[in-house]
């Protein structure tokens, strides 16, 4: 019988693409504790936001996370719309539909290639990224940048969808459908996914509510929230039902992950045959006033924006919760008695982004 | 050429480190090493030991915290070695320039060779300076190769 060891995991690990530290208490193969260690992504963000003009700070606000950059710019607009009472045209908010669909696709895509590497799954990973480009493309093409697009703004959106377009995405969903299904069987079929997956970091439903788990972490636990239902842009005039499982383990948030790949897919079509016409964007004049909080799910969870403007050029406060901040507890409940090789499949089952979590 | 030096232009190991900033270039980088855009074919692996490694790839902006770190990959890394700092945050910091905990540049902590300013870096960009990267390399091995014999 040894004492106990701590082993520092990162900040700088191949399994993650962005610096996060554990010290890990270990008691032989199993871990006794878990202490995060953040802070070295901070920049100060809502710090900046208050020198900054309140039209500039929509860069900032896509700025705070590249995956998820859409939906951080998207909460932004929305929140100064409810301040400023603009009313945001039709069309534009079937196009935010289908950019926001298409940032969660190109998210999901990459969370389920880095996973794939961390169980030592190397040519699963290759296959899912080699999908996500379709996604990419299609970003590209609609949108104008990879990354950062800057296509939402507030008042509406920047650019319009032509026929060519529309056409371009349709072609390009259904290749990223056929190349999906290869992947998605693989994930479910697999028994080594499974040996890894299946029955590692058990998070029950009491607890991912006592914890305050979001997003597929939450849904992984058979609870079905999803902010999406509230209905901002133009998820309330679409079908669509949370997407949940029961069985609690990283397996069951894995595959919510998978067929909420699915459902973008299809809300992808179905905004795309709704689409209105009419114009895009609406002028936006004036200087917000007033407090306003916005809830937005973004791929990993809920994203809450709180704004707080007192009529000048820039904002009095700014307050971004990002949902991995939510899925830290729920993460250290989980690593509590788990082997040590299970704790890169185990951090990545929540989908950390650090970059969101410390701004 | 020695067989070390051959080896140093043949095949360079890649180690990638986010200091911060959005992750933006972080994916970017790591969709350069998946199939579409694939810099393996160039012999490129990506490592997660410094030890290994000979050019270290650095996104983001650098504050006190991550700087410590990256001062510390780079000193494990062997001679020679080069340095890219891809996207505009780790050359200037970009729209994070002007906040309170940020050095504007990762060359205010380690030596930076080649600078790719982008807002993310495009992955044709990143393939183009790791080419660039692999004759520096060559250039700073024979430079190293001479110093010790």
């Amino acid at each position: 019988m040894i004492g106990k060891t701590v082993i520092p995991f990162g900040p700088q690990h191949a399994v993650f693409p962005e610096p996060f530290h554990w010290r890990l208490v270990m008691e032989e193969e199993r871990v006794l504790d878990a202490i995060p260690g953040i802070g070295y992504m901070h920049r100060g963000i809502e710090q900046l936001a208050t020198r900054m003009e309140f039209a500039k700070t929509l860069f900032l606000a896509e700025r705070v996370c590249g995956i998820c950059s859409f939906m951080h710019a998207l909460a932004y607009a929305e929140s100064l719309e409810k301040l400023m009472d603009v009313e945001v045209p039709p069309r534009a908010k079937y196009l935010r539909t289908i950019w926001a669909e298409l940032a969660r696709l190109q998210s999901h895509l990459l969370w389920i290639g880095l996973a794939a590497d961390a169980f030592g799954f190397e040519s699963l990973f290759m296959q899912a990224w080699r999908v996500r480009e379709y996604v990419m493309d299609m970003v590209e093409f609609t949108e104008g940048g990879r990354v950062m697009t800057s296509s939402v703004t507030i008042g509406g959106v920047r650019r319009d969808l032509h026929e060519e377009a529309i056409e371009f995405l349709l072609e390009n969903l259904d290749k990223l459908e056929v190349g999906f299904e290869e992947v998605y069987q693989v994930f479910t079929e697999d028994p080594l996914i499974k040996h890894r997956t299946v029955g590692v970091g058990i998070l029950s439903k009491e607890d991912s509510i006592r914890l305050g788990a979001v997003g597929p972490t939450l849904r992984g636990s058979g609870v079905a929230q999803d902010m999406r239902m509230l209905g901002y842009a133009a998820y309330g005039e679409l079908e669509f039902q949370p997407v949940v499982e029961d069985s609690c383990d990283s397996y069951a948030r894995m595959v919510v992950r998978l067929k909420e790949c699915f459902q973008s897919i299809n809300l992808i079509r179905q905004a795309i045959k709704k689409l209105p016409d009419g114009d895009v964007l609406v002028k936006v004049r004036g200087k917000p006033e007033g407090e306003v909080v916005t809830r937005i799910e973004q791929p990993r969870g809920e994203l809450l924006y709180y704004i707080k403007a007192n009529g000048t050029k820039s904002l009095e406060r700014f307050r971004i919760r990002t949902p991995t901040l939510s899925n830290l507890p729920p993460l250290m409940h989980m690593i509590k008695g788990a082997c040590l090789a299970d704790v890169p499949v185990i951090t990545l089952s929540i989908d950390t982004c650090i970059a969101c979590t410390e701004r | 050429m020695s067989l070390v030096a051959l080896s140093r232009k043949k095949s360079p190991w890649l180690l990638h480190f986010e200091t911060g900033g959005c992750n933006g270039c972080a994916i970017e980088v790591w969709a350069c090493l998946t199939p579409v855009y694939d810099v393996e074919r160039f012999g490129m692996v990506n490592t997660g030991n410094p030890k290994h490694a000979d050019v270290l790839i650095v996104t983001g902006c650098v504050n006190a915290r991550s700087g410590r770190v990256l001062r510390n990959l780079y000193s494990q890394m062997p001679e020679p070695k080069v340095v890219i700092a891809v996207g505009v945050c780790a050359c200037t910091g970009g729209i994070f320039h002007d906040s309170y905990n940020l050095a504007p540049g990762a060359d205010r902590a380690i030596p930076v060779d080649i600078y790719i300013p982008n807002c993310a870096a495009r992955p044709e960009a990143i393939i183009d300076s790791v080419l660039h990267a692999v004759d520096l390399l060559e250039e700073k091995g024979r430079s190293y190769d001479a110093r010790r014999s």
